[in-house]
């Protein structure tokens, strides 16, 4: 049953160290604001799931509180390569991490299977490719009618599931439009969820087949206006594509990341992302 | 090599975009693959059915997007599905054409390596990683590949298989059980590749102007197979040129023009 808390609140009650967390948001909606409130916690030994791991994760592992990252996409979208999570894996600063490496198609067929109450996802994938050479988590099983083989993973079932979605209502319900990314899976898989939204209306106003998530599969809800920033949030502001351009310096250096992360992130709150949109905003 | 009133990048995505038809339903790969792919909507091919794997189907960006997952790709689809619908429906499903991909290793059977340089577990170099191209290389009905010549990047064996293209050649795909075509084009910034029809090895069928075998092969760790009607790729058409760099002034405006970041 959805309940309204500060973000901060929310992180403290529902994460702890050693969990397995997935931050969700496909591009759009990543809620870099709850992966700051978790840094700030200083909640550790996690293990982060995501699809497409970019400057949260790059950041979550930079600040050494991961043990292990499951994930198919690791970049600076456009940009280039994750500097902190290069460092680790390459260097093991400021720790080593374990990584469980997957394709697109396995995890978001995982997320599905999680959400649906499966152990496994099949799927018709990884014909040829060498990630199950160094995932054991990749495997197989033959089709029982056709004899076919097809690929096999665990679910994902996270402790908790971090999103950020455009509103709520007041009662919880919460909406999500444009790319919506495995984000309503993540959540449905997860024993808990947090959820930060743009803005609390009395009224969805939406339509019939509108992604909903339902109040009573949410945990924790919290206003954050802005808390996808960097990312977007459609209709509400657009993707600050400087600012994933300039991450690219300031995380090649470990100096300058950790300096920029007491600046940015360990000295703020989760009220700093509504400055952090101002000339982003969409008009029309 | 003459002067030339175009860059061999320019050529590379304009050799690309004259691959696709307007009847294609291509799945996308950012970078090269999604400059390509739109031109060919912006020229000969209005009706092309461009989809990105963040969900997006039908777009029709007026900027290149920065990521795959850019507003301007749903703002301007005819639809937009949850990533796990695309992968399992639309991709799976067999409803894909073309899938056009990019690469930071390539061999000369067209295998992809988009994960590690070096060891997999003491890497030189930790890519990325595969994200969509392992399943879009095997679900597709057939695979363009579009990336640059280098050394570093045309080499004689991958540091890792990411996506699979033709294997050790020959049927080795049919062996692996994989029954869609795989790569039949491999577009560069020097010339267009297409493997042997039975060895399956990428041969040169076409340079681009001003451009000579040797200078392709300078750039390619293997001995190149050229084509025996080897062709000389038509150069840019004004048309072609102009929508190109129109395309990239507005991308490089857009991705400029928002305000000062926080990082």
């Amino acid at each position: 049953m959805a309940e309204f808390l500060s973000l901060k609140d929310a992180v403290k009650k529902y994460l702890k160290s050693g969990d397995m967390a997935a931050f969700e948001g496909f591009t759009h909606l990543i809620p870099h604001a709850a992966a700051h409130e978790v840094i700030r916690h200083g909640i550790d030994e996690l293990t982060i799931v995501r699809m497409t791991p970019d400057l949260i994760y790059d950041q979550l592992i930079g600040m050494g509180l991961v043990k292990k990252m499951i994930f198919s996409y690791a970049g600076n979208p456009g940009v280039g390569l994750l500097r902190r999570v290069r460092d680790s894996i390459e260097n093991g600063w400021p720790r080593s991490i374990e990584i469980e490496e997957h394709s697109h198609a396995a995890l978001a067929n995982a997320y599905e299977a999680g959400a649906a109450g499966l152990p496994c996802a099949v799927f018709r994938g990884y014909l040829g490719t060498e990630l199950q050479r160094v995932n054991p988590n990749i495997r197989s099983v033959i089709c029982p009618f056709t004899g076919e083989e097809l690929a096999a993973v665990p679910s994902i079932r996270p402790d908790v599931a971090f999103i950020h979605a455009l509103k709520a209502d007041r009662k919880g319900n919460v909406l999500i439009e444009g790319i919506v990314g495995v984000q309503k899976e993540a959540v449905l898989a997860a024993t808990y969820s947090i959820v930060t939204v743009e803005e609390v209306v009395d009224e969805l106003d939406t339509h019939m087949n509108a992604c909903i998530l339902p109040h009573w599969t949410v945990s924790a809800i919290c206003k954050v206006p802005g808390g996808a920033h960097p990312s977007y949030a459609q209709g509400y502001y657009g993707r600050d594509n400087k600012t994933y351009i300039d991450w690219d310096p300031i995380a090649a250096d470990r100096e300058k990341f950790q300096a920029w992360m007491e600046e940015h992130v360990l000295k703020q709150g989760p009220d700093v992302f509504a400055g952090r949109i101002k000339g982003l905003e969409v008009t029309s | 090599m003459t002067e030339q009133d175009f860059t061999p990048d320019e050529m590379m995505a304009i050799a690309a975009s004259r691959a696709l038809s307007n009847t294609d339903v291509c799945f996308v790969g950012i970078g090269p693959p999604s400059a390509a792919c739109n031109i060919a909507r912006l020229t000969h091919a209005p009706d092309i059915t461009l989809i990105y794997e963040s969900g997006t189907i039908g777009t029709a960006p007026d900027v290149l997007p920065l990521s795959i997952g850019d507003g301007e790709l749903c703002d301007t689809a005819l639809t937009t599905v949850s990533v796990t619908e695309m992968f399992r429906y639309w991709l799976q499903g067999g409803k894909i054409t073309v899938g056009f991909l990019g690469a930071a290793q390539i061999d000369r059977f067209a295998n992809i390596n988009t994960t590690v340089v070096g060891d997999y577990d003491n890497p030189t170099v930790r890519l990325p990683g595969g994200g969509g191209a392992p399943e879009i290389a095997s679900s597709s009905q057939e695979i363009y590949i579009t990336m640059k010549q280098s050394k570093r990047g045309f080499v004689e064996k991958l540091d890792f298989f990411t996506s699979f293209g033709h294997g050790e050649g020959g049927d080795h795909r049919a062996r692996m059980g994989i029954t869609t075509k795989g790569p039949t084009l491999l577009i560069t910034d020097l010339a267009i590749w297409k493997p042997d029809p039975v060895t399956k090895e990428l041969t040169v069928v076409s340079l681009h102007p001003g451009t000579t075998k040797e200078r392709v092969q300078q750039t390619v760790s293997w001995a190149v197979r050229f084509s025996d009607d080897l062709q000389e790729t038509p150069a840019p058409t004004e048309e072609e040129l102009s929508v190109l760099r129109a395309l990239k002034a507005r991308t490089a405006a857009a991705h400029a023009g928002n305000r000062v970041g926080t990082a």
